[in-house]
């Protein structure tokens, strides 16, 4: 930690000091490499400066110079915590420019693994938040969870975090169904054991609840005046989830809930992420419920490559095959930008596209720019140990923030 | 075009766009409805005022994201893209503004303070400058970087590069060296309009002068020009071998070699020789 005199205020014939001091770039709770500046008064924060950019890979320029089924796999490396959640915009942003059509199932698929994909982020940001405050065991029982999802993630798709599943049109592949009754099971059975397990030790904790009530109120009005959303807003009270009001894919079919907090403090975002988990396993339940049989891709060959051993009879298949894994799909120009409900909040992509197989431009809109922003208003006035706490809360990810 | 994507669904946009238009009068440079976006763009000037019109008179309360676009063909070559969503109605749309790179765009910070880091990305990444920011720092590149990398016409790899010196006991930057030159692959197929011209092609029209966008092929004529940029060449140089000598020490032509292989139709002397 470096520390420098600054010019300050006099009280009385005491002249005070503020002193500013480095939290980061390499800081525990600093959840990847984040640099904040903090002006301290005694312990009370009086400013804080997040320098982000640390981790800033140019993923957009990179996408530029990528055909767009090249580009999927940086979605992955955003927000390396909740991947499918990230590949979720994409994928249904350049469905819009194409209006393409997805087969039912793959729309299943999709919404039950990016529901498995929340309850992943929400175990390793609940626990940490929790760790940060200073509670061991919890971290270590969600976790337990959270290899759980990762290990059904490697079955679908063959790779634990970046899976790159879902692809234009569909999914890449579909799944045994015996991962299917695997989930189902782990629905009933582990999943709400150590969830609930851990989540007892922390709810109603007398010292958990002090590091958390109250700190960092955000009024409804700031929330929307600083582009909050997911979990952020919905603990300021607006229930404002764009699964229910904007459902994509097969969301409009499901039955849920959207938890609102009351007072929009750090306790009330992470109860709302607490109850989010428990949606989350009841959309899982209902999409297997009622996931019907059928192709996993759109059949449009233009854009889906076929099969391999379609390929290995059929000359037109081959041809699709090579020319789809070379030179791409063309999608057709314009302007569109999809934002779906990660499990951060609001991730959009606005896509350009200007007739090529490559995006002209693909801006990516990362929930932590917005969050991360509001850092400053919501420390002001707290200790410096509630600093970790807000940034527990706030759930972020520098993959994705800094791109 | 019916909809057959499963994209997030929207409150309908039937009649938005004509209400905005007449909402903004003037402000307005023009407007569309493509692949179900509604696009306004505004005039440079007026975008804190439309955008507040829009805020305050038709419920756009969130401003979730900015984005800049660079066009270099374009006389005002940048596009700022602000995305707009409306809680109460359900809505989205994008508004956006061009602008030079000395043509400062109005900030908007005065309505939505998370703008500030937004704009300071922009500024970053395109060099568009916003006037009244009063936070314009850099904010993703490195510090005391230069030059705006989002631009299309800045090199995907950058000029400088960094890593520890283990000499000088710290970072040190340099300018970048590749060991393969970044390949760019044209996907454009011959027969669907590529602008340049083939190799070899002899139906081409003839070129009136040294095409100078026309990207030269690579081509391997000796071993040590491999192609793939002047750290591979230098290794390869070592291999090479000296070139034959073009006479042998007494004066003579070389001769030729002798064949390796016996021919049907070969009727010399030496015929059972090669078995």
């Amino acid at each position: 930690m470096s520390m420098q005199l600054e010019q300050s205020p006099t009280t009385g014939d005491e002249v005070i000091t503020n002193y500013t001091i480095n939290f980061g770039p390499q800081h525990p709770a600093a959840h990847g490499v984040l640099r904040m500046v903090m002006e301290l008064d005694g312990e009370i924060i009086e400013r804080i400066d997040p320098h982000v950019g640390l981790l800033h890979r140019g993923t957009e320029k990179l996408i530029e110079h990528k055909t767009y089924l090249q580009a999927l796999p940086y979605f992955d490396r955003l927000d390396y915590c909740s991947p499918l959640g990230m590949e979720h915009s994409y994928v249904l942003a350049i469905e819009k420019l194409l209006n393409l059509e997805v087969p039912l199932r793959a729309q299943y698929l999709r919404v039950l693994f990016a529901e498995l994909t929340r309850i992943c982020n929400h175990m390793m940001n609940m626990g940490s938040h929790i760790m940060d405050i200073g509670a061991m065991t919890p971290n270590l029982w969600l976790f337990e969870i959270r290899e759980d999802c990762l290990n059904f993630f490697e079955r679908a798709s063959g790779a634990r975090m970046h899976s790159a599943w879902y692809r234009p049109g569909g999914v890449h592949q579909d799944v045994p169904l015996k991962l299917l009754t695997d989930i189902a099971d782990w629905l009933d059975t582990r999943l709400p054991e150590l969830f609930e397990d851990a989540l007892s030790l922390v709810a109603d904790n007398r010292i958990f609840k002090q590091r958390n009530v109250d700190i960092a109120t955000v009024s409804k009005e700031d929330a929307l005046a600083w582009g909050f959303s997911g979990p952020m807003i919905r603990g300021s009270g607006i229930a404002w989830d764009i699964r229910k009001a904007q459902p994509y894919d097969v969301y409009d079919r499901m039955d849920f809930e959207v938890p609102v907090g009351t007072s929009g403090d750090c306790y009330d975002r992470f109860m709302c992420r607490a109850e989010e988990v428990r949606q989350s396993a009841r959309i899982m339940k209902q999409c297997l419920r009622e996931m019907p049989e059928g192709p996993v891709a759109s059949t449009d060959r233009k854009v889906v490559p076929p099969k391999r051993a379609e390929m290995k009879s059929s000359m037109e298949s081959l041809i699709h095959h090579f020319k789809l894994y070379t030179e791409g799909f063309h999608v057709p120009a314009g302007e569109v930008y999809v934002a779906t409900e990660s499990p951060k909040g609001e991730f959009g992509v606005y896509l350009v596209s200007d007739g090529s197989n490559k995006p002209y431009r693909c801006k990516i809109r990362p929930t932590a720019f917005s969050h991360l922003q509001a850092m400053d208003f919501m420390s002001k006035g707290h200790m410096l140990p509630d600093a970790t706490a807000i940034l527990g809360a706030m759930d972020i990810v520098f993959g994705e923030c800094d791109r | 075009m019916p909809v057959l994507h499963s994209a997030p669904k929207i409150a309908s946009n039937e009649g938005v766009l004509d209400a905005l238009v007449a909402a903004l009068g003037s402000k307005v440079v023009s407007a569309k409805e493509e692949h179900g976006e509604i696009v306004l763009t505004i005039a440079r000037d007026e975008i804190e005022n439309a955008l507040r019109i829009l805020r305050d008179d038709h419920e756009y309360q969130q401003m979730m994201e900015m984005a800049g676009v660079d066009y270099p063909s374009r006389p005002e070559r940048f596009e700022v893209v602000y995305m707009l969503l409306s809680v109460t109605k359900n809505h989205r749309i994008m508004a956006k503004v061009t602008a030079a790179e000395h043509t400062p765009v109005p900030t908007i910070t005065t309505l939505w303070p998370n703008a500030g880091w937004l704009e300071r990305e922009v500024f970053d990444m395109y060099g568009v400058i916003f006037a009244g920011n009063k936070d314009l720092r850099r904010i993703l590149t490195d510090y005391g970087f230069e030059g705006h990398p989002f631009r299309k016409d800045f090199p995907l790899t950058g000029y400088h590069e960094l890593r520890y010196s283990e000499e000088d006991k710290r970072v040190v930057y340099e300018p970048v060296k590749l060991a393969q030159d970044l390949r760019q692959f044209d996907f454009m197929s011959p027969w669907e309009g590529a602008d340049y011209i083939l190799p070899g092609d002899e139906k081409a029209p003839e070129q009136p002068a040294p095409a100078a966008a026309a990207p030269t092929p690579k081509a391997t004529e000796k071993p040590a020009d491999t192609g793939a940029g002047d750290k591979a060449n230098e290794k390869a140089a070592d291999k090479e071998s000296a070139p034959a000598p073009a006479k042998t020490e007494d004066g003579k032509a070389p001769e030729a070699p002798k064949e390796t292989e016996s021919r049907p139709d070969d009727t010399r002397s030496d015929k059972g020789d090669a078995k």
